[in-house]
């Protein structure tokens, strides 16, 4: 009984002491490769999302797909780097300026809006996307037409996200809006009518109506709302790399590349797409 | 550094005046079924002890995110089912404490079943050769008794559902932790001193309870 409880013991400490190890480990490969500023020819991290279908998604057998992981692997291919020797890691929306910030990633594409607040930690390259804040509404329904319709609507989004407090402070203070944890759990209410609209970007609404179970079910309204200048973030400083990164958008939206992924990603849910947008940071 | 507190764009007191609303509307319903509960566990009727022993390790083992997702997903974005409440932030509101009474009541339940156990086996008996009835012994002798031994264990209980609610952001109730993702999401440049003000806010409503119930479980404890 005693040497049972004793290895019982010793097995727990074991294991504890092994995930600490463990993360500890993991991170500082993490940013020994990031920070090598390209200069080891093994590795390149790169963040994104994992959980929007169309821009960035993690499928469950460890696959990515997605537009910003069609724009990284293109920018990781001009910087040198072959599919094969990209990493991705994922930056969640808080995360994004410290992954950047500790060199835990080399830059981030993941529906990232440029704006004035977050240059003061990070820069930005691109813009590469421009994104609009947009309503999804089920693919019946015909009663919201503008922002104003919403303020005797039903409306889902994001907890604390942009979108949630455009709502709440300009676009309809009078909506009843529900904050939900992701937009997967707004689309059930959507489709169960216990909301009327789920509001965000468009990119990452298309990518939902394009998804393969909710094909037909929901529509996009197509109102702009908003301009979001989606750049890809990088170490705040890193003149060279952002030179580099602009270069590379540039030479995607030239060659096609750009408009083929745009179509390949968002496409399936009538997206108009508008022409790529100019480049304005680090000229 | 701390700026972002002077903009008037956030009200961080009524967020944590939500929180405060959160903890005492669940912590008076969970200790009521608590009691419930506990009854139940103890009482005669093996179907009630047979409930009271498998809804406690089912609920208790049930992560608190799943049990409050459950509620707004579940009961009221499937089933129609809204407590009453007619915007979203009223539901959401009531969702979240009956969550938080749902899961809190378990930990309750369990502390007041070891203050039974402090409760010396001759003062039920004693109760019993006068003739009271097992809901009489239970609280009119038992029950007082393993209340006055167990406060400090609630006191954790409490402590640990002040800092629970806020799961309550994942369905969207506009306490504490929804509005430092707000906050996170628009002053990037200052993560850190976001988080020490919502530390600090926890902090300020979690140790003078700790302090004030931990005199109180000293002042009422039975002296065996």
């Amino acid at each position: 009984m005693k040497i049972s409880k004793a290895a019982a013991a010793a097995a727990v400490a074991v294991a504890l002491s092994l995930t600490a190890t463990a993360c500890g480990g993991s991170k500082q490969d993490a940013s020994s490769d990031g920070g090598a500023s390209g200069g080891a020819k093994d590795k390149i991290v790169v963040g994104i999302k994992y959980d929007q279908p169309g821009m960035g998604l993690k499928t469950p057998d460890g696959k990515f797909t997605g537009f910003d992981v069609d724009v990284a692997t293109y920018v990781a291919k001009e910087l040198g780097y072959q599919p094969d020797q990209i990493e991705f890691k994922q930056a969640v929306s808080a995360e994004r300026e410290n992954l950047i910030a500790n060199g835990d990633v080399k830059f981030i594409v993941a529906t990232y809006s440029i704006n004035d607040k977050r240059k003061e930690k990070v820069d930005f390259a691109g813009p590469y996307f421009l994104a609009h804040q947009d309503l999804l509404v089920r693919a019946d329904d015909t009663s919201i037409t503008k922002a104003e319709d919403l303020n005797k609507k039903k409306l889902c989004s994001v907890t604390g996200s942009t979108s949630a407090q455009n709502v709440k402070t300009k676009l309809a203070p009078e909506a009843d809006l529900l904050e939900q944890g992701g937009y997967s759990e707004c689309l059930t209410g959507l489709e169960n009518k216990a909301v009327d609209a789920l509001t965000t970007d468009n990119s990452i609404l298309a990518g939902y109506a394009a998804q393969e179970k909710n094909k037909g079910k929901f529509k996009l309204v197509g109102l702009n709302l908003s301009n979001e200048n989606y750049g890809i973030g990088l170490k705040k400083g890193d003149k060279e790399l952002q030179t580099k990164i602009n270069a590379a958008l540039k030479k995607m939206v030239e060659d096609g590349s750009w408009q083929k992924a745009v179509d390949k990603n968002l496409g399936p849910a009538n997206f108009k797409s508008e022409p790529a947008p100019q480049i304005t940071e680090g000229s | 550094m701390f700026d972002f507190l002077d903009s008037g764009q956030y009200d961080v007191l009524g967020a944590f005046w939500v929180t405060v609303q959160l903890t005492l509307y669940s912590a008076v319903g969970s200790l009521i079924w608590g009691t419930v509960l506990v009854g139940m566990r103890v009482s005669p009727v093996p179907l009630l002890r047979g409930f009271g022993t498998a809804y406690v390790n089912l609920v208790r083992n049930t992560p608190l995110t799943l049990v409050v997702i459950g509620c707004s997903l579940g009961l009221s974005q499937t089933l129609g089912i809204n407590l009453g409440g007619e915007t979203f932030k009223e539901t959401g509101f009531r969702l979240a404490v009956l969550g938080l009474i749902a899961y809190t009541g378990t930990f309750v339940c369990e502390a007041l079943r070891s203050g039974i156990n402090t409760v010396p086996v001759g003062q039920a008996e004693a109760a019993r050769a006068l003739g009271l009835s097992f809901f009489q012994v239970l609280t009119l002798i038992v029950l007082p008794q393993a209340f006055r031994a167990v406060v400090a264990p609630l006191t954790n209980v409490l402590i640990a559902l002040t800092k629970n609610t806020t799961v309550a952001a994942t369905i969207g109730v506009a306490e504490a932790a929804l509005l430092m993702k707000e906050m996170l999401e628009n002053e990037a440049q200052a993560v850190f001193a976001v988080f020490a003000v919502f530390a600090l806010g926890f902090v300020l409503l979690t140790l003078p309870t700790g302090l004030l119930l931990g005199w109180v479980a000293k002042r009422v404890a039975v002296k065996r």
